[in-house]
């Protein structure tokens, strides 16, 4: 049992145990579908509700679940989530679809909503599971939301769409391509390191 | 030639790690020695032919004439699961130099989203028979060729200075990103 305040439980996800800058979960989506702002900020929204729902259903049905076979279990009910996210983008949004690919199904091996089903919902109460869930989320999707502006920006030239350079600006091709994201990431994992060892030093 | 161009595309031109990100974490944390590379590569291209073709057959021989296709997702990631208990369970039996070669990387494959990407993208991309298991052959090598040539760079990078921010991941990301922009320049290969 987490014996932190409600608090700290929700902001802990949001940098001391980010998902994607301190704990290193998670990475496969965030380096493929943040070329553009738009399709970081799908995925983010569609690995929350998976990750939420998965929370709520995996704690309050953690008592009849047999420790052998949890795993398993935990899959079946994240896969059932992502199933219900990947038609509902589909079906209403479907140029995002077709823009994230398979990258949707792909959020069952995500392994950030595993990790927090056997680390944290299968031991916690509903309550605490669900704001430990909107706090990693919030993580994910501020890193998503950081990665996908630096390369839209830095790519095209644009954010969300809409033009935020000048005429004079030549975008850098390469951000928006397979190394850009690699090396982004690379970057900001040091500089969210730096920052951590800095704020330690000064305690 | 039809195979050939789909086998040559796997490994270098949409290589599964460099391409598609998939499989980035065996690629960040089995990549500090070339011995144990090679194993995780051996290991992620025996489970990917198989899984190329059992998910062929469950998809076209079970999901498709049923019209149960939105289960896809599901029965895909059980037949992974399980493939790979059964893998596991059958090396240990055959050969257990092997089994001891592979240890912990085999149960770990289970969680690798390129073994699941391969049975989705074989299926959207409607792949004969033949066709997946190639598809999955060539996946696999590009894996082990994008892991191996990145532990042989991790191996040397031990030896350099790098600032203390950089180590570990941070200058693993950016090495494979150079490595990407390396392997951008087979896509003129094949049209």
């Amino acid at each position: 049992m987490s014996t932190k305040s409600i608090g700290q439980e929700f902001t802990k996800g949001l940098w001391d145990e980010n998902p994607v800058f301190r704990q290193l979960l998670g990475l496969c989506p965030t380096l493929a579908v943040t070329n553009a702002v738009i399709n970081g900020l799908a995925m983010g929204m569609a690995t929350s509700f998976v990750l939420i729902f998965s929370s709520l259903v995996v704690s309050s049905i953690k008592k009849f679940i047999p420790s052998q076979v949890r795993i398993a279990s935990y899959v079946v009910i994240i896969a059932t989530f992502v199933t219900v996210a990947d038609r509902f983008l589909a079906a209403f949004f479907p140029p995002i679809s077709k823009s994230l690919g398979p990258y949707v199904p792909l959020i069952v091996v995500n392994c950030i909503i595993l990790g927090r089903q056997e680390a944290f919902s299968s031991k916690n109460t509903v309550g605490r599971s669900l704001i430990d869930a909107l706090g990693m989320s919030s993580g994910f999707v501020l890193a998503m939301l950081i990665l996908s502006a630096i390369r839209e920006i830095l790519g095209m030239g644009t954010f969300l769409g809409y033009q935020v350079m000048g005429q004079w600006f030549e975008p850098w091709i390469i951000m928006i391509l397979p190394p850009g994201a690699f090396i982004t990431l690379g970057i900001l994992l040091a500089l969210a390191l730096q920052i951590e060892r800095k704020t330690k030093s000064r305690k | 030639m039809e195979l050939v161009a789909i086998f040559v595309t796997a490994i270098l031109i949409n290589n599964f790690v460099l391409r598609y990100f998939l499989g980035i974490c065996p690629f960040l944390g089995v990549s500090k020695k070339i011995d144990s590379a090679i194993s995780m590569g051996l290991a992620v291209t025996f489970v990917m032919t198989i899984t190329a073709a059992v998910s062929w057959v469950i998809n076209h021989w079970i999901l498709i004439p049923l019209k149960l296709d939105y289960l896809q997702i599901v029965s895909f990631i059980l037949v992974i699961a399980s493939l790979v208990q059964l893998v596991e369970m059958f090396i240990r039996k055959i050969s257990p130099p092997l089994y001891e070669a592979l240890g912990i990387y085999l149960p770990l494959i289970t969680t690798n989203c390129a073994i699941f990407f391969l049975a989705l993208m074989a299926s959207l991309r409607d792949y004969s028979f033949l066709e997946s298991v190639i598809f999955g052959v060539g996946s696999g090598l590009g894996f082990t060729l994008a892991i191996v040539l990145m532990a042989a760079i991790r191996e040397q990078l031990d030896l350099a200075d790098v600032p203390e921010a950089l180590k570990g991941a941070g200058i693993a990301l950016i090495v494979a990103g150079i490595m990407a922009l390396a392997f951008l320049g087979f896509s003129g290969m094949i049209k």
